[in-house]
């Protein structure tokens, strides 16, 4: 051991962990090594918990190394700047219902780097509290959440600012993802699928961007609330079925732009209270129950080029109140022609049918869906709007998909 | 005359499933059309058909009744061979066009057997209803009259009530009530089974524990097939024990 104590010079050194090596646990090597070695953990299985890493290391895992906290509490805590991890296998985080015991905790630490590592058997996933400038790229976390309130997030960022969380693939958490009071985060090529509760989940995070993610199958989707500027590119939201369940929920968020998403086979697909000055721009929705439901309070939001196939219910809205824009959309449910062969329908489109009115009123009314009675009402409403509000039209609509 | 007719509405559906591929351009979209079609049309031409024949082959029927020949094997065997006949054609007119438009690798499969399962159920239904109706009535005009009658009960009037029903009793909890209205009327239970597949998602927005037992798993399919199944049997049953007798 003192051999060792003596080549510690200004080098950065590798230090090896494995059963039959000089050092048996990652603790004693974090111990033993200097700023910026790296701690090369060689497969195993390393019954640990507490790992507290307090200067910049980078500790990499080779052939998947087993750290298995045993329901002892949290695994790995990040107190430094400039630390990475790779290539680890964690399981057994401990539950408490008085911390958030993570795989990993990034506490007020810069420049730091979490990427191919599979948490399994979790509470919290990763962790980042008060981190900044980091990267969370290409991790698997899968838990086995039965219950919300002794189940953990995925990935969790708390007062973080500046941070990449790319590639990740999170299942059977309680929040896929979640954010909260976090700034400037760019999450891209995430799959967050069958959580109990949210696949993505974020309140009071502002100039965030979210790019090309697939949500499907969690709870209740994906919610939105409380923040300026976001943009949300390309995602996909699928299958999230329930009476309280949306491809995205969006709840007193302004000045966002919402453009290029997916919604299929949602129960609604997007639903918006108190949002304005929204752009939604060729988005598809495909096959919803309701393709939009509109709460009220949501003035200035634009809709364009926007391609509504073959939903039950392209728009619900509560109130007789519009000051939303739908403008050159495509709607599968148009029957209108275009005589001078401009692309666009000359009769204008109403997305809102009495039916959803009706529905809207009185939810059992539901299982009159496509009945023909329901028809022939719905077509006198569109003659003579009395119930829908008689403004929300889209006046150009498209005969042709926008592609 | 039987014959003739079958091969129009055969060519009919043939032509209607042609048309509807080429405007739409798509197969999802062309079943969706095609539900509306199945849910209204299917039961009226059936109505009407069986009325129609019934009255036409009266004469040679009575002369028949004169033969040696069991009662029930005469009016069961003209009821199969009018609904037989029809169903056929529905399943071939229909069928046809979208086999060669690739249904079988469009994954609009599941839902297309559906519908051609629904009509065949609402073909063999009606054409029940409508020899029922004819059997018990000598008047001709009388009879069309009230086939007709029938068949716009069961699939406008039926519905406009069962709204008017839902939204005047809407404080109270009605969703057991409301699928139970559903098995009374074969239109709407064929609809309901449609649903099923093309509007899932939103029937699965409603709070209700029984709605969401019935159309969440597998039983909302088992009851409905069911009811068609007694629907068509019930008919059918009485078809023959009128026939057995009824004088002539």
């Amino acid at each position: 051991m003192p051999a060792l104590l003596l080549v510690h010079n200004m080098r950065a050194e590798t230090i090896s962990v494995c059963s039959s090596c000089t050092v048996t646990s990652i603790k004693r090597a974090v111990m033993l090594s200097a700023d910026y070695d790296t701690i090369l953990v060689k497969k195993g299985t390393y019954r640990e918990f507490n790992i507290q890493i307090n200067k910049p290391l980078t500790i990499k895992g080779e052939d998947y190394p087993i750290i298995d906290g045993e329901d002892q509490g949290e695994i790995i805590t990040i107190l430094s700047d400039n630390v990475t991890i790779e290539g680890l296998f964690i399981i057994n985080v401990g539950t408490s219902y008085t911390a958030d015991y993570a795989a990993i905790r990034v506490v007020e630490s810069e420049n730091f780097l979490i990427q191919n590592v599979v948490l399994e058997k979790l509470f919290f996933g990763i962790y980042l509290e008060k981190a900044k400038n980091g990267r969370v790229y290409h991790n698997k976390i899968i838990g086995d959440a039965v219950d919300e309130y002794n189940s953990g997030n995925g990935i969790q960022l708390w007062y973080s600012n500046n941070i990449v969380v790319e590639r990740n693939i999170v299942q059977h958490v309680r929040d896929g993802i979640y954010l909260e009071f976090s700034d400037n985060i760019t999450i891209e090529n995430n799959i967050s699928s069958d959580n109990l509760r949210y696949g993505l989940h974020f309140m009071f995070s502002n100039d965030d961007v979210y790019k090309d993610n697939t949500f499907e199958n969690n709870g209740a989707g994906v919610a939105v609330m409380f923040s300026k500027r976001i943009k949300m590119l390309g995602n996909v939201f699928k299958k999230n079925w329930g009476a309280a369940s949306f491809g995205v929920l969006l709840k007193e968020i302004n000045d966002a732009e919402i453009i290029g998403n997916t919604f299929e086979e949602n129960t609604v697909g997007i639903s918006i209270e108190g949002s304005n000055r929204i752009n939604y721009l060729r988005n598809n929705f495909i096959n919803n129950g309701w393709a939009i439901k509109v709460r009220g309070a949501c003035y200035t939001n634009s809709f364009v080029n926007n391609n509504f196939m073959y939903n039950s219910f392209d728009l619900a809205y509560n109130s007789k109140l519009n000051d939303n824009i739908f403008e050159q959309n495509y709607w599968s449910n148009y029957t209108g022609y275009d005589l001078d062969k401009n692309g666009e329908g000359d009769v204008p489109y109403r997305p809102v049918k009495l039916f959803s009115y009706i529905v809207n009123r009185t939810p059992e009314t539901i299982i009159l869906l496509r009945s023909l009675f329901m028809d022939i009402i719905d077509f006198s409403e569109k003659v003579s709007p009395v119930f829908t509000p008689d403004e929300l039209v889209d006046a150009k609509p498209l005969m042709h998909k926008f592609k | 005359m039987r014959s003739r007719w079958s091969y129009v509405y055969f060519l009919f559906y043939l032509l209607l499933g042609f048309v509807l591929l080429f405007l739409n351009n798509e197969l999802s979209k062309a079943v969706i059309t095609l539900m509306n079609v199945i849910i209204v049309l299917v039961p009226l031409i059936g109505t009407i058909f069986g009325v129609m024949y019934y009255y036409n082959s009266k004469e040679f029927t009575e002369l028949l009744l004169a033969q040696p020949i069991k009662r029930s094997s005469i009016f069961l065997g003209q009821y199969l061979g009018v609904a037989g006949s029809l169903t056929m054609s529905l399943v071939l007119g229909l069928g046809i066009p979208f086999v060669l438009y690739g249904l079988f690798q469009s994954n609009a499969i599941w839902d297309f057997s559906l519908l051609l399962i629904t009509g065949a159920f609402l073909t063999l239904i009606f054409t029940a209803l409508a020899f029922n109706i004819a059997l018990s009535n000598e008047n001709k005009i009388k009879g069309f009259g009230y086939a007709v009658l029938a068949w716009l009960f069961l699939a406008v009037i039926y519905d406009g009530l069962f709204l008017m029903s839902l939204i005047v009793f809407e404080e109270y909890p009605l969703d057991s009530l409301s699928l139970a209205a559903t098995m009374f009327n074969p239109i709407d239970l064929s609809r309901t089974l449609i649903l099923l597949k093309l509007d899932i998602s939103a029937l699965l927005g409603y709070t209700g524990a029984i709605f969401k037992q019935f159309f969440g798993t597998g039983l909302g399919l088992v009851i409905s097939i069911c009811m068609l199944l007694l629907w068509t049997v019930l008919p059918i049953w009485r078809l023959g024990h009128i026939a057995k007798r009824k004088d002539f």
